[in-house]
């Protein structure tokens, strides 16, 4: 057991746990977070996506003390209440169906985004490749992402974009 | 049996936070509110179901023969509608609330919806098959009107004039002829109880006295709100069942045998005892799980538990290799058919050519997106299950059987999750935890490995189908003979005490296992000669297997059309003829339709798909391109119960690697009144797609043991960049045919999955002259076809 310091969406906690414990449980868990979530335990899904340093991070293989940052998850993208861009198009193109994985999509979205805001199609599926989704929404996210990155150029849309 | 811990109702107070479901309960039982009498339509019966169960148990059943178990009208004029569903996803919570809306004469955005939870909805059994709409919407529209006219007659009594002489609009009703006379539905009831007995010997058949508006009075219905349930899903504010927690709540994981039949021969604890938070292992049979205080503790201790097994003394089942030939040589558990037209035998002799072909699909996974899991709660000698069950009723009555409970102790309460699709109606989750809870006397909570949900959830059976046609010196179609088999033996049910995993695993045995089914394929084809057979064949293990077959979204469906639609293909290019006129000239050869026009539907749905995709009429295969890029274009049609598809693709294939890419989807769909469009488009999107996962990756591999796929790299799934660059959906409905101006709502979802492996293996075969036979398409498949025929 160790003392383990996280901050997660602006607010810093000190956890006593067995240092290899993947960060994902104590999101969950221990800080009751209901953004992440577990998918495959393996690094292959996305669902436990949380942004680090700008990057989208597997919370389920990543061990709580290898944590170098600050943490965003889902819950951490709005800004006082306004919900980001990209979260914002997911509502208006209506992406989810079950929506379990859209932690993932949307976490890995608004990375893209970050990164590259104005992406091509190519650009935009090779970007979210490793994100899966067994409802099959890729093609109303692909539309997602065009209407956030347009959103976003346009300044139409409030919002900080979270920690990036 | 282990007594129950006392833990204080937290579990309670819980659920309250999260659904009202504690006042909910209190409303059913009428406690401390006051009854309003409605007059003589109102006839107050006992409330709960069986009224012996109620005095039992703290669940009883929530009577659908009282209005007051479907609609609730809250001071502020807000109306809540409990119903007996499930939505996976599909928007089907949406639909439900633009037609209950209607019905009752409400705004849409003053209304919400409760589903799925099974003390405080009735049993509509929950979803699956595509029903949800075309059957359930009935009653839900029955009661909503029914409350209307409750609600009108309260207000005709106040204001003392005849009915006829109101209006209502909106929740609020006025007098005609004075509109300053006016009185919400919140004031007339809000709150208090309608305590009005509805007829009907089935909760699908529920209704009351008032009729349902005809479509052209409709408002909602039609209209395209957006669901109310995706803002919570997009914010991370939604709570799923895996989010459930409780106070003492521990958390347990399954360890399965590493082969297929093994037996339990000893437990190694010491090998985990030690870890942190250990508490205990459980098992029973072959079933083991380990339970822990923490999570990972339990990951962890799952994966070192040292374990005993003894293999099975003969294989289990072939190599996934191995398996067509294995079906194909098996002697059938059950025969259906052979049904006969006309004298197939003597028309394929006497035709001008003849065509045979056999057509194999594997054993395909649900693999959900997110493994099995459910919360169970012991407290107080009651069981309370937070599940994503798809049939929550048959959970409940299922784990109540399992655990030798009264049912009226036990409940389900619904959450939403991951991708049910049929995965759920044989929730294994949900049992374990409530097993391990009573032995625990904890709550617990399950949640199965990806390995073990890859490796272990149920099947699609395989299919091996064989089809000979002949056509006459014209090139019609004049003989076809159908045969199908299908690996479905001990076809599991919903929920069942005795045949979910956990209970095969204890060695719970039925005597006779589930027969099964093949089928046949379902088209409005006009086929003068023709036979259909189907035979159902068993795997040497039938219990305690991987290769469990269960419904997968709409089961033997793609399978089945996978081979008839390729067939009809295959006869339309020995006929040098366009694949879509071959197709319309076998629908019009008949002239009788079914009540619900399934024949013409067909005729105007292909019509649909073909002026959409802007098809030229030309035999396939195309003339072979030169670059390393070959495309082409191939249509299917089927239709499920009454709602008519044709799907027509657009590949690329890639000559040098074998690798598909649908670049684009057109579907006509047509399934009568359609409630919520975009809903619906998004539907038909994902439905697609998951079919063209199926037709491009997804088999379920096994060497002679066990099975090898465990994850999404050993049993891949579609991904982004397989996505098509462009799909056009045509909603055919609204049919101007004076005929038929009012067609119900049909069923939408589960038809879209069944021609899209045929569309796919149509449009290569049109790219590349090359007929592919076997699922999944996958890169050396499709590149060894390829390179066999020198493409």
């Amino acid at each position: 057991m160790r003392n383990i310091t996280l901050k997660v969406n602006g607010r810093a906690q000190t956890f006593d746990i067995d240092p290899s414990t993947p960060l994902l449980y104590i999101l969950r868990n221990d800080l009751g977070l209901q953004g992440p979530r577990f998918g495959c335990g393996l690094g292959q899904c996305g669902a436990c996506a949380v942004i680090i340093n700008g990057a989208a991070v597997r919370s389920c293989i990543t061990p709580c003390s290898a944590v170098k940052g600050e943490i965003t998850t889902l819950e951490g993208l709005a800004n006082e209440g306004t919900l980001h861009p990209v979260q914002r198009a997911w509502i208006d193109e209506q992406v989810p169906q079950c929506g379990f994985c859209q932690n993932g999509q949307i976490i890995t979205a608004k990375v893209l985004l970050d990164k590259n805001p104005n992406p091509t199609d190519a650009q935009i599926r090779e970007g979210m490749n490793g994100t899966l989704c067994r409802c099959m929404t890729y093609y109303r996210i692909h539309a997602a992402i065009k209407r956030a990155a347009a959103a976003i150029a346009a300044g139409t849309a409030s919002g900080r974009g979270g920690v990036s | 049996m282990t007594t129950f811990t006392k833990i204080p109702r937290q579990v309670e107070e819980l659920l309250e936070q999260w659904n009202g479901t504690h006042s909910r309960r209190t409303f059913l039982k009428g406690s401390g509110l006051l009854v309003v009498s409605v007059g003589a339509a109102a006839v107050v019966g006992p409330f709960a179901a069986d009224a012996s169960a109620q005095a039992a148990g703290p669940y009883p059943d929530p009577d659908f023969r009282q209005l007051d178990s479907w609609i609730v009208i809250q001071e502020n004029n807000t109306a809540t509608f409990y119903v007996g569903k499930t939505d996976c996803g599909q928007g089907t919570g949406t639909a439900f609330r633009q037609m209950m809306s209607d019905e009752l004469d409400i705004a849409y955005d003053k209304t919400s919806c409760i589903m799925g939870s099974t003390d405080i909805t009735v049993d509509q059994g929950g979803s699956g098959g595509s029903d949800a709409i075309q059957t359930d919407g009935w009653p839900m529209r029955r009661v909503a009107a029914e409350a209307r006219r409750v609600l009108l007659e309260m207000a005709s009594a106040r204001f003392a004039v005849p009915v006829d002489q109101l209006a209502v609009r909106e929740g609020v009703i006025t007098v005609k002829t004075d509109p300053s006379r006016k009185v919400t539905y919140g004031e007339l009831i809000g709150g208090k109880r309608f305590n009005v007995t509805l007829t009907g010997n089935n909760v699908d058949a529920t209704t009351g006295v008032a009729k349902v508006k005809p479509v052209q009075e409709l408002k909602m219905v039609g209209q395209s709100p957006q669901r109310y349930d995706i803002p919570a899903k997009v914010d991370g504010s939604l709570k799923w069942a895996v989010d459930v927690k409780a106070p003492g709540m521990v958390h347990a994981r399954n360890v399965k045998p590493p082969v297929a039949g093994a037996r339990l021969i000893a437990i190694d604890e010491s090998s985990v005892r030690n870890l942190p938070g250990f508490i205990k292992v459980v098992s029973k049979g072959n079933y083991v799980a380990v339970v822990c205080e923490r999570e990972e503790q339990a990951v962890k201790a799952a994966r070192q538990l040292k374990v005993n097994w003894q293999k099975p003394a003969t294989s289990p089942f072939p190599t996934s290799d191995d398996l067509f030939t294995y079906m194909r040589s098996a002697t059938p558990m059950s025969n259906q058919g052979p049904a006969v037209k006309g004298n197939p035998d003597a028309a394929l002799t006497g035709a001008a050519k003849v065509v045979e072909a056999e057509y194999d699909v594997p054993f395909q996974g649900h693999t959900a997106f997110a493994p099995a899991h459910a919360m169970a709660d012991p407290s107080n000698g009651q069981m309370t299950i937070y599940s994503n069950d798809m049939k929550s009723y048959g959970m409940r009555a299922g784990i109540a059987q399992f655990l030798g409970m009264p049912r009226d102790q036990v409940r389900v309460v619904w959450m939403e999750g991951p991708q049910g699709y049929g995965r759920t109606a044989a929730d294994d989750a949900g049992f374990e935890a409530a097993f391990l809870a009573k032995e625990i006397g904890r709550p617990v909570r399950v949640q199965w490995m990806r390995h073990e949900e890859t490796g272990w959830d149920t099947k699609g059976p395989a299919f091996t189908v064989k089809i000979r046609g002949g056509l006459d010196a014209q090139g019609k179609l004049v003989a076809l003979d159908y045969n199908a088999r299908a690996a479905d033996y001990c076809h599991v049910g919903y929920n069942e005490a005795d045949t979910v995993l956990i209970a095969q695993l204890m060695g719970k045995r039925r005597a006779t296992p589930a027969a099964g089914s093949a089928g046949t394929p379902s088209d409005m084809y006009e086929i003068p000669n023709k036979r259909t057979a189907s035979q159902v064949v068993s795997l040497p293990l039938v219990w305690e297997t991987p290769l469990r077959t269960g419904n997968l979204r709409d089961p033997n469906g793609p399978q089945i059309t996978f081979a008839a639609e390729s067939f009809v293909d295959e006869m339309a290019a020995a006929a040098n003829a366009d694949p879509i006129e071959f197709r319309m000239g076998l629908l019009t050869a008949g002239t009788t339709d079914d009540s619900g026009f399934k024949r013409a539907r067909s005729i105007a749905v292909v019509k649909a798909a073909a002026e959409a995709f802007g098809w030229d009429p030309r035999p396939s295969p195309k003339p072979l391109d030169n670059g390393t890029i070959l495309t082409g274009r191939g249509i299917a049609y089927s239709f499920r119960n009454q709602t008519v598809v044709a799907e027509i693709v657009e590949v690329e294939v890639n000559r040098r690697t074998g690798h598909v890419w649908v670049k684009r989807l057109v579907c006509a769909h047509d399934c009568g009144l359609v409630i919520n469009p975009e809903a619906l488009r998004r539907t038909i999107e994902g439905g697609m797609l998951h079919s063209l996962s199926r037709a491009l990756h997804e088999e379920v591999q096994f060497d002679a043991e066990k099975t090898t796929g465990v994850d999404w790299i050993s049993h891949p799934s579609l991904r982004h960049a397989d996505t098509p660059a462009r799909i056009d959906v045509v909603l055919v409905n609204g049919d101007p045919n004076p005929k038929r101006p009012d067609l119900p709502h049909y069923g939408a979802g589960e038809t879209v999955c069944k021609p899209m492996i045929a569309a796919v293996a149509n449009a290569i075969y049109d790219a590349t002259g090359v007929r592919l036979r076997r699922v999944p398409f996958r890169d050396a498949r499709v590149l060894a076809a390829l390179k066999a025929a020198r493409v």
